[in-house]
């Protein structure tokens, strides 16, 4: 995914627009308009799932094509997953990950 | 206007510790956007126009997929409608917590500082809040959000290839470490992330599924999986905050 993008100026700024209007739409209508809870226990327990589940799939399988090969983002990934797991902060995890992902790179370019 | 419980100053000062933790974030963000070929001032300017992690990393993915125009823009504006659903939420939530000088002007102007953290930190204040409080505990998170951003773009540019993929990495190892600690502690958590990861593969690995988009494929495998979830494992009333525990100080999910 890394390189050059396709896409004329006009297009991206229409993207860009579109994104920003309707993630601002989103919060400022229901903030505005809305001044009562939300009853529905399933569209209460359904919004406080998504954002997990959008998270979950947006990492996975994408972050095992992240870098410049498939053993260094496994590497990376199974430390995520081991350091997250013992609560370690988003800054160690992330750090963790991309340094590992290093490493394994600058070794597999040092034995190849 | 009526004598808030809070002050300006005090927000600034509960926003300092959200607003270093968006840096990281918002530098991964960063980095993500050079990736898909995006100038430093593009990736800024998407930061300071959206402050979200998720919907923006899902936004930059989309924009990199150069889909058809229409197409393109109906994923994007579905996308983020759904990415973003939780916004909503916190709003209607947060409205509750909101003293009298939250006119409709002012709901309009600060409904754009509402994010996870924000609302997790304004809605669990002793007494309710007002204006000023709240357009002061805007303040750092938003100038984080937009350096961080910045400073992870520039450095995407000045750093090789092979580099700047590894820390495309960060951004992940931050989402997995936001997913990880409460699919530990409720399984409703865990198998919604469970399924939409299972989801996700399948759409991306089995060749019957290309003709969905991948931001196509994002929506259907998140609002799927969030809603069987949300039929097995109902949560419990007022309980509609993301959870946000910060050991130290780190756990941000704008």
């Amino acid at each position: 995914m890394n390189g050059e993008l396709n896409m004329s100026i006009g297009h991206l700024a229409l993207y860009l627009a579109v994104m920003a209007l309707v993630t601002y739409l989103i919060r400022m209508i229901p903030f505005t308009l809305f001044r009562k809870e939300i009853k529905s226990a399933f569209f209460r327990s359904f919004l406080a799932y998504v954002p997990y589940a959008v998270l979950g799939a947006m990492t996975f399988p994408s972050i095992f094509f992240a870098t410049a090969s498939l053993p260094s983002a496994i590497a990376g990934t199974v430390v995520a997953l081991i350091l997250a797991f013992f609560r370690r902060s988003l800054l160690t995890v992330a750090v963790g990950a991309s340094g590992t992902a290093l490493i394994v790179e600058l070794l597999l370019g040092f034995f190849s | 206007m009526k004598k808030q419980a809070y002050t300006f100053r005090e927000g600034l000062r509960d926003g300092v510790p959200i607003g270093l933790g968006y840096l990281s974030v918002s530098f991964g963000i960063g980095i993500a956007a050079v990736a898909v070929g995006l100038s430093p001032l593009v990736a800024l300017i998407i930061s300071m126009t959206n402050e979200t992690s998720a919907g923006q990393k899902a936004g930059l993915d989309l924009i990199a997929d150069c889909l058809p125009l229409a197409e393109g823009i109906i994923t994007m504006i579905l996308s983020q409608l759904v990415i973003n659903l939780r916004y909503s939420l916190m709003g209607i939530s947060l409205s509750q917590r909101l003293d009298s000088s939250f006119t409709t002007p002012w709901r309009m102007l600060l409904s754009f500082s509402i994010t996870d953290e924000i609302f997790a930190v304004a809605s669990t204040k002793k007494e309710k809040v007002g204006v000023y409080y709240f357009a002061g505990l805007g303040c750092i998170p938003y100038i984080g959000w937009a350096a961080g951003t910045l400073l992870g773009a520039l450095a995407g540019t000045l750093l090789p290839e092979m580099v700047r993929g590894c820390l495309g990495l960060m951004l992940y190892g931050m989402f997995i470490a936001i997913i990880i600690p409460p699919a530990r502690r409720e399984r409703g958590v865990l198998f919604a992330v469970c399924l939409a990861v299972a989801l996700s593969c399948v759409f991306y690995f089995i060749p019957l599924f290309d003709f969905l988009s991948d931001g196509l494929a994002l929506i259907i495998a998140a609002v799927a999986s969030a809603a069987v979830a949300a039929l097995l494992f109902p949560v419990a009333a007022p309980h509609e905050d993301v959870e946000t525990p910060a050991p130290d100080g780190g756990e941000v999910n704008a």
